[in-house]
């Protein structure tokens, strides 16, 4: 091996380094999917999430002036339109004291927000979403701006006034992952609204705007309603889900006959792509960083 | 390198990564934005070469597999993109004269990378949808990747060049892309 002798290429460094890193990240990978519940990169994830959160809730007030225009991309044809309809609203308007769509948008969903917790009678902290998984990784997560500091744990019921969103994941001091229901990992136990028959929601992926989730009923011979409403049927302690949040209505229902099985598609009430303001369910007397939302009591 | 300058290096890996999770779900396809770790480490592989490109895909990586809001198995992401630099450095040759072979090394990338990325969670059963729908998701995150890249490659090779260290440049490498 005379011709490995000599100091190597730069070539041959860099598939040293190639196969260097390709071991590391094979044995990163080993660590985290191996251990199961308690990965040994959990402190790692934590600690990353302690600084990366708040960095993200930075980010996304920094760019919140631009964003907030939500509509950003729209057709010329549209805009044109738009603005000749402004244009005459604006005499109209003008000396009226005007509020920012988007903030009466929010506005709205807190309002929703806190009709939910006068309706449910659950105490629930407010929290905006601030960052999105991309969906390249497979996965649909979000990340808010609540944590540990404002009572948010593993493992709670997050919703936003139209219904269920997800549950927390992990939450650091300042920020929380929530994994939404449309993911392919999420199983949520969901009760008929009209007969109360009891099955399990998987959420389906999604690929388009469409996210779906899929019921599979208990008792096989109850034959779901199309436009019934499913609601979360709940857990010991609200653990991860408390009951009588809606979910969705039945679309579709799909029976297989060789599995004699029925397959109902549920299309969630909640539009998991313009996810703003949202509701975690904490246990009653939080006490945190920000206003616990509590029903009857004032504030 | 410096310390400086490793540290300005790992900024922009963090402004990259950030900036996919907060400011570009706006622009969101159906949930699927473009990859900006991604095309940062397959400029710095035309710019710098593969060793260069591993590491820093590694970093970029492992802070998109940790950074919430990512909930998958961690070294996933990193794996793939340490894969995508050290590929991109191996014809980066090529993709250094002209700016459109740089932005097809750049659709490439993103399509090896995601696919890796698919794969590796097809392997460890984790976070997997569907063949088609992971497909449609690939083919859309290379779409987004390709229509940005024209924009994001002088301006990414502008600003390594600031970080690079001052280096004598043979005369073949002259040419680049934003001169």
């Amino acid at each position: 091996m005379a011709r490995d002798s000599g100091p190597p290429t730069p070539e041959q460094r860099a598939r040293r380094v190639l196969g260097l890193l390709v071991l590391a990240c094979l044995t990163v990978m080993t660590l985290d999917a191996k251990a199961g519940a308690d990965s040994p990169l959990d402190p790692v994830r934590s600690a990353v999430g302690g600084v990366f959160g708040p960095a993200e809730t930075a980010t996304a007030a920094a760019f919140g002036p631009f964003t907030d225009l939500g509509d950003a991309l729209r057709t010329n044809h549209g805009l044109r339109r738009d603005i000749a309809r402004l244009e005459a609203d604006n005499a109209r308007l003008r000396g009226q004291v005007s509020t920012l769509p988007v903030d009466r948008q929010r506005l709205a969903e807190l309002d929703g927000l806190t009709r939910t917790v006068a309706d449910t009678g659950y105490s629930m902290v407010a929290a905006r979403v601030v960052a999105m998984g991309p969906l390249q990784s497979f996965s649909r997560t979000v990340t808010i701006d609540a944590g540990t500091s404002s009572g948010v744990r593993k493992d709670m019921t997050v919703l936003n006034s139209d219904g269920l969103v997800g549950r927390v994941v992990r939450a650091t001091r300042t920020t929380a992952t929530v994994l939404l229901i449309v993911d392919t990992d999420s199983v949520v136990g969901g009760r008929l609204g009209t007969n109360l028959e009891i099955g399990f929601l998987r959420g389906r992926g999604t690929a388009d705007n469409t996210g779906r989730l899929a019921l599979d009923l208990v008792d096989n011979s109850v034959m779901p309603s199309k436009d019934d409403v499913v609601v979360t049927w709940g857990s010991p302690d609200g653990v991860p889900y408390v009951a009588g949040i809606p979910i969705g209505r039945v679309e579709s229902v799909v029976s297989s006959p060789r599995q004699s099985s029925r397959l109902a598609v549920i299309k969630p009430f909640v539009d998991f792509t313009s996810l703003d303001v949202v509701g975690v369910v904490v246990p009653k007397g939080t006490q945190g960083d920000r206003p616990v939302l509590t029903a009857g009591a004032p504030q | 390198m410096t310390a400086v300058r490793g540290a300005a290096l790992a900024g922009l890996v963090c402004v990259a990564v950030l900036a996919q999770v907060v400011v570009l779900r706006y622009v969101a396809i159906d949930g699927v934005v473009p990859d900006l770790a991604l095309v940062l480490v397959v400029v710095a592989a035309i710019d710098r070469g593969p060793q260069f490109a591993a590491v820093l895909g590694f970093g970029a990586g492992l802070l998109l597999d940790l950074a919430p809001p990512a909930d998958h198995v961690a070294g996933r992401w990193a794996l793939a993109l340490v894969v995508v630099g050290y590929l991109a450095g191996r014809v980066r040759q090529d993709a250094r004269s002209s700016l459109l072979t740089a932005v097809l090394v750049v659709g490439a990338g993103s399509f090896v990378g995601t696919s890796i990325y698919a794969f590796s969670g097809v392997l460890l059963d984790d976070a997997a949808l569907p063949v088609e729908q992971m497909l449609r998701i690939i083919v859309t995150g290379v779409l987004w990747d390709l229509l940005l890249a024209p924009l994001l490659v002088p301006v990414l090779l502008w600003l390594l060049g600031l970080l690079g260290p001052p280096r004598a440049r043979l005369p073949h490498e002259q040419v680049r892309v934003l001169h």
